[in-house]
């Protein structure tokens, strides 16, 4: 079973006059089949974590290990890290001019999966996720993310989430900006993935909205870099009810 | 990339027509046409059509200190039905498509030897190419071909340049009445070659011209594809496409004048650059003069940079005196391949040397496939191909 284990991650970015820590020592594991939801205010630092985990290069881990079933992640390029079993679905996906969807799903999946999918059955499989989802199937021949919506752009991240089947996923913000029938629907292609059992979830979100489709096992407050409790679902209650000032308040504000 | 220029696309058509006060086509010329090389003043390199070029790097061609003392190779494949002949520059025929508009095209007219005619007979239809291979083998060559393709005729035409050497030859192009022609020019050239030419093209009466350049190689390759039209019903196609790497110079500056009623012109050229110093250049002048009523124009040039330390100067150049035309726009574009875009594709397992492919395939695939001449396809395709692979 994949696990993913983050212990004491510190991130640095360089900013204009300097270098700016942003992550302060994060711990999390993530067991495949579980889900985590991580909640907290704008700024904390949670598209940091992902990108961090991801590979990203503007990011500097300048402490702590990411661990994938023991293997050093963050020593793998960001390609091998995907073909580890690493998906992260971006808050803001980029457009890819002249690369279309198609294309680019299915060099994604042939990466992924090691050889090409057959040609009959991997049309199919794009085509009913497509479906699922509730995308056009002129999506398939626009270029990657060009032009799309902020949902659209959202649904074609979970399509390749659905596609390309990680260990484990990491969902940056997927609910933002879209409004409640497509959260259903982007929940429903999320959940399918859940179902199977093999995909370890981290959903970071601002919002309990989400939550309501999308069942965590536990939730974890991220503020200030770092997580600072961690609970079951009944903590999403408490932070609907509350908000994030507990946290924000008396210097571990962001 | 700080150094591209992105120039905003613009059109114009029907009733939105800019006229120009002068043109900045001719203003931009340091003398008039002309076949005699010493009716050009040496270039200093600020004047206007010269400003973009490295002068030291053409070897002499722009001042006169380069000498005939060099060889190409070359091979003339040509169906039955065409002829091939070497005359003299009181041919007639020789020079008759166009005047050269640069020094440096004065000098290749200048200095040729012997000029090459083939001719394609009229209503002869061409099931293959005629293809010439002229292989540089060092030192400085001059030359001039002229293609004389009879009324109603169709021919494909592909003139492959490889191996070293300098080298200024113009080619010219008399399309008759109703004729069909495709002409494909390769600058394959070592990475040491010079290679300046000037093409000019005069189409018939409903006649139709597609030139398709393809700039891969050369230290510096600098061309002018010009299209004129001697009687309503002609359609230029000119597609273009170029991969400049790292220290070269490519530069393609184009010229459709439309001079007469109804006519049609389509260009379309795009181009990858990668590596330091690597320079791309793109000149494209559309005139619609007062007799071309009926014009219907439209000028694009795309580039795709795909590292740091590339320059593209891409300038679009529509002048209209006429309104009553069909329609006419121009556009231009650079954009930046960068590491959000590489990020992202990698993030979805794809290597960075696969992801590169993916996004300068995808750029070039639709043009490619304009080009209609199939092995010439499947070569640019794997010449694509290698050139990513040597940047990686
Ligand atoms: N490249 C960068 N340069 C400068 N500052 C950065 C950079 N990347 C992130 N930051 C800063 O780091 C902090 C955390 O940013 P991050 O995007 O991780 O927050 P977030 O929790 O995802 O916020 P949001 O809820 O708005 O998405 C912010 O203060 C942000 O401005
Ligand atoms: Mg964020």
């Amino acid at each position: 079973m994949a696990t993913l284990e983050i212990r004491d991650l510190h991130v640095t970015v360089e900013v204009e006059n300097g270098t700016k820590e942003i992550l302060k020592g994060v711990d999390l594991t993530v067991k495949q089949g579980e889900t985590h939801a991580i909640m907290g205010p704008n700024g904390s630092g949670k598209s940091t974590l992902a990108y961090s985990i991801a590979g990203h290069p503007k990011y500097t881990i300048t402490q702590g290990t990411v661990t994938l079933d023991g293997e050093d992640v963050l020593a793998m390029e960001v390609d091998e890290r995907a073909r580890a079993g690493m998906f992260l679905a971006m808050q803001y996906p980029v457009e890819v001019p002249g690369v279309s969807v198609s294309n680019f799903l299915r060099t994604s999946a042939t990466a992924i999966r090691g050889e090409a999918p057959k040609l009959r059955t991997w049309v199919k499989e794009v085509k009913s996720a497509m479906e699922q989802l509730q995308m056009d199937p002129a999506f398939a021949e626009r270029n990657v993310n060009e032009g799309f919506s902020g949902g659209e752009k959202k649904r074609h991240e979970i399509l390749q989430m659905e596609l390309l089947k990680p260990k484990i996923a990491i969902l940056d913000e997927t609910d933002s900006g879209l409004d409640v029938d497509a959260l259903r629907t982007v929940s429903d292609g999320v959940n399918r993935v859940r179902e199977t059992g093999e995909v370890g979830t981290l959903l970071i979100t601002h919002y309990t909205r989400i939550l309501r489709y999308i069942k965590p096992d536990f939730v974890h407050v991220f503020a200030g870099g770092k997580i600072v409790e961690s609970g079951g679902p009944e903590l999403a209650d408490t932070l609907e009810a509350e908000g994030y000032e507990k946290y924000t308040k008396g210097g571990a504000a962001v | 990339m700080a150094e591209a220029q992105n120039i905003p696309a613009g059109a114009t058509a029907g009733g939105a027509v800019a006229v120009a006060a002068e043109s900045t086509v001719a203003t931009r010329m340091s003398a008039p046409p002309s076949f005699d090389v010493a009716d050009f003043p040496v270039p200093h390199g600020r004047e206007e059509e010269w400003r973009f070029t490295p002068l030291e790097r053409l070897k002499g061609l722009h001042d006169g200190t380069a000498k005939a003392d060099g060889a190409v190779k070359a091979q003339v494949d040509a169906p039955e039905g065409v002829t091939v002949e070497s005359v003299t520059r009181d041919d007639e025929r020789v020079g008759k498509a166009g005047t050269p508009v640069d020094r440096i095209a004065a000098q290749a007219y200048s200095s040729f030897e012997k000029a090459t005619v083939i001719t394609v007979p009229k209503e002869s239809v061409l099931t293959e190419p005629v293809r010439v291979l002229l292989h540089g083998e060092g030192g400085t060559t001059f030359g001039h071909t002229v293609f004389d393709i009879g009324a109603f005729a169709e021919a494909v035409i592909v003139v492959d340049h490889t191996g070293d050497g300098v080298r200024a030859a113009n080619v010219d192009f008399l399309i008759g009445d109703g004729a069909k022609v495709t002409f494909v020019s390769v600058q394959d050239w070592d990475d040491t070659a010079v290679h300046c030419s000037q093409h000019n093209a005069k189409l018939g009466r409903d006649a139709t011209f597609k030139s398709v350049v393809v700039t891969f190689g050369g230290d510096l390759v600098r061309l002018h594809p010009r299209v004129e039209y001697t009687g309503p019903g002609g359609d230029a196609e000119l597609l273009g496409l170029y991969f400049t790497d790292a220290g070269q110079h490519q530069e393609h500056r184009l010229l459709v004048d439309h001079n007469v009623p109804n006519c049609k012109s389509n260009v379309v050229y795009k181009g990858a650059l990668q590596g330091e110093q690597a320079h791309a250049v793109w000149i494209g002048d559309v005139l619609i003069e007062a007799a071309a009523e009926g014009t219907d124009t439209y000028e694009m040039n795309r580039n795709l940079v795909l590292t740091d330390g590339a320059r593209v100067d891409s300038v679009p150049n529509l002048e209209i005196e006429t309104g009553e035309i069909v329609g006419a726009g121009h556009a231009s574009a650079t954009g930046r391949f960068d590491d959000e875009q590489l990020f992202y594709l990698m993030a979805r397992g794809i290597p960075q040397i696969e992801a590169r492919r993916l996004v300068v395939r995808g750029f070039f695939a639709e043009l490619v496939q304009q080009i209609g001449v199939k092995d010439i396809e499947e070569r640019l395709i794997a010449k694509i191909e290698e050139e990513l692979e040597a940047s990686v």
